[in-house]
């Protein structure tokens, strides 16, 4: 594993939501003006967002960033929990104007910037693609020398984050499969039901071709897509992981 | 002081004994899985546990001889720097004092050091006087490798980054030397009550 500098120390700082994108149902991006960072942030980091109710009482929770380092806007998208504390205001209650409290840019390791080359694997599920989707657009202003293909699993069609903006890539050179795990639509040309082996084979490549590969999303899915990828005798240290959800054991 | 978050409540989960819970964190009933890497999966014939560095004769224990050694049960809350705490968690393992025992060294910071490459830093005195285990059993069954197993290093009064998984030795070292997260802005101690989650704090 590589050692990276010291960042120096992260404060609390107050930026104002300039807009809110429904994304799905349930996924909302929350556009943001950009914080005081004196060294910006890479593709891959995450926030800590902090609300306080009237009484001082106070909630903290992790977002990663979806928007590229040269985006005019900061965006974290935020993916309603239903028994969440944090997530239910930031989806329902937050509205243009208002003022949130954030720091960071928090994390290091699952990041990718040009200096770290490819070809880029990136493989998202659920709201797991939105570290990815920062990359993706990050890789965007690169020179492109290096290829991007992104895996990205969803229940559903409708609660695909990003889908016009992903499907849109076409030509641009990102490759982009969808994989759709409940229900799909009968003329669904995407991958039908959870991702298995040999597409996460096929999509990263052979392991001569040293890919960087990113993984985000449940922690079952992460293991498995993980799993696979170092059993098949690629580098570890070239598989790099974000999970989220309890395990329930 | 920050500003009041415009209609927000807060969906406060009631907790039985709100002083156990540490600044910023909340209170997870499941157990939550978080890992930079793939889950490694060294076989036990393989697998043995080592003390170095500065130490005058470094001691390793195969597997089997490492369950020989005097281990203890212990339940303890534990609390990740990603905001969940959970209450009485129960595991079975060897204190690191019991290991400590089986060396000579006058270096005051130790290194923990894991499969698939990750370190985490920790000062001599927070992890002896009973402060720390290598742990191989959760909840009564072998640890599972998602959670560290076949044993990870439990030092449950810091952030559980400090209690790294798949631990395969402890580096006796003179100087402090920062470890994985540590060198990506983590704080070097990350003491859950003082709320020391990162560099500064």
């Amino acid at each position: 594993m590589e050692r990276a500098a010291l960042p120096g120390r992260l404060t609390w700082q107050l930026v104002s939501v300039v807009e809110l994108v429904e994304e799905t149902t349930r996924a909302k991006s929350l556009v943001l003006t950009k914080p005081d960072w004196p060294g910006g942030y890479r593709s891959g980091q995450h926030v800590d967002v902090r609300l306080t109710a009237e009484d001082g009482y106070q909630a903290q929770r992790s977002y990663s960033i979806a928007s590229a380092p040269e985006d005019d806007h900061l965006v974290l998208t935020v993916e309603r929990l239903e028994d969440g504390e944090v997530s239910p205001y930031l989806v329902d209650v937050l509205m243009p104007g208002d003022k949130l409290e954030l720091r960071g840019p928090i994390g290091g390791y699952f990041v990718w910037e040009e200096s770290l080359g490819g070809p880029l694997v990136l493989i998202g599920g659920g709201s797991g693609v939105v570290p990815l989707r920062s990359m993706i657009r990050h890789w965007c202003t690169t020179p492109r020398d290096v290829s991007v293909r992104l895996i990205y699993s969803s229940r559903r069609l409708s609660e695909v984050i990003y889908r016009d903006e992903l499907t849109g890539y076409g030509s641009s050179g990102v490759d982009v499969r969808f994989a759709l795990t409940r229900e799909w639509p009968d003329d669904w040309d995407g991958h039908r039901g959870r991702i298995d082996r040999t597409l996460v084979d096929e999509v990263a490549g052979p392991s001569e071709e040293r890919s960087r590969i990113y993984i985000c999303g449940p922690n079952a899915f992460v293991e498995a897509a993980a799993g696979w990828l170092a059993d098949g005798g690629r580098d570890p240290g070239r598989i790099r992981t974000e999970r989220f959800g309890p395990t329930g054991t | 002081m920050s500003p009041v978050s415009r209609g927000f409540l807060g969906r406060r989960r009631p907790v039985a004994d709100p002083s156990r819970l540490p600044p910023g964190q909340y209170l997870e009933t499941g157990f939550p899985v978080l890992s930079a890497g793939p889950t490694p999966h060294t076989p036990l014939d393989e697998w043995s546990f080592l003390i170095n560095g500065e130490v005058k004769e470094p001691v390793s224990w195969p597997w089997k001889e490492f369950l020989e050694l005097p281990s203890e049960t212990i339940t303890v809350d534990i609390h990740c720097v990603t905001k969940w705490s959970k209450f009485d968690t129960h595991w079975q393992g060897v204190s690191v004092d019991t290991l400590l025992e089986h060396v000579n060294s006058e270096a005051a910071y130790l290194t923990a050091w894991s499969d698939g490459g990750y370190t985490t830093n920790l000062p001599l005195e927070h992890v002896s006087d009973g402060k720390a285990w290598v742990a191989y059993q959760y909840d009564g069954e072998p640890l599972h490798p998602e959670h560290g197993g076949p044993a990870r290093l439990l030092v449950p009064h810091l952030y559980f980054w400090k209690s790294a998984k798949w631990v395969r030795g402890l580096t006796f070292t003179v100087d402090d030397e920062p470890g994985f997260w540590e060198n990506y802005g983590y704080h070097n101690l990350g003491d859950p009550w003082k709320e020391q989650r990162y560099q500064g704090d």
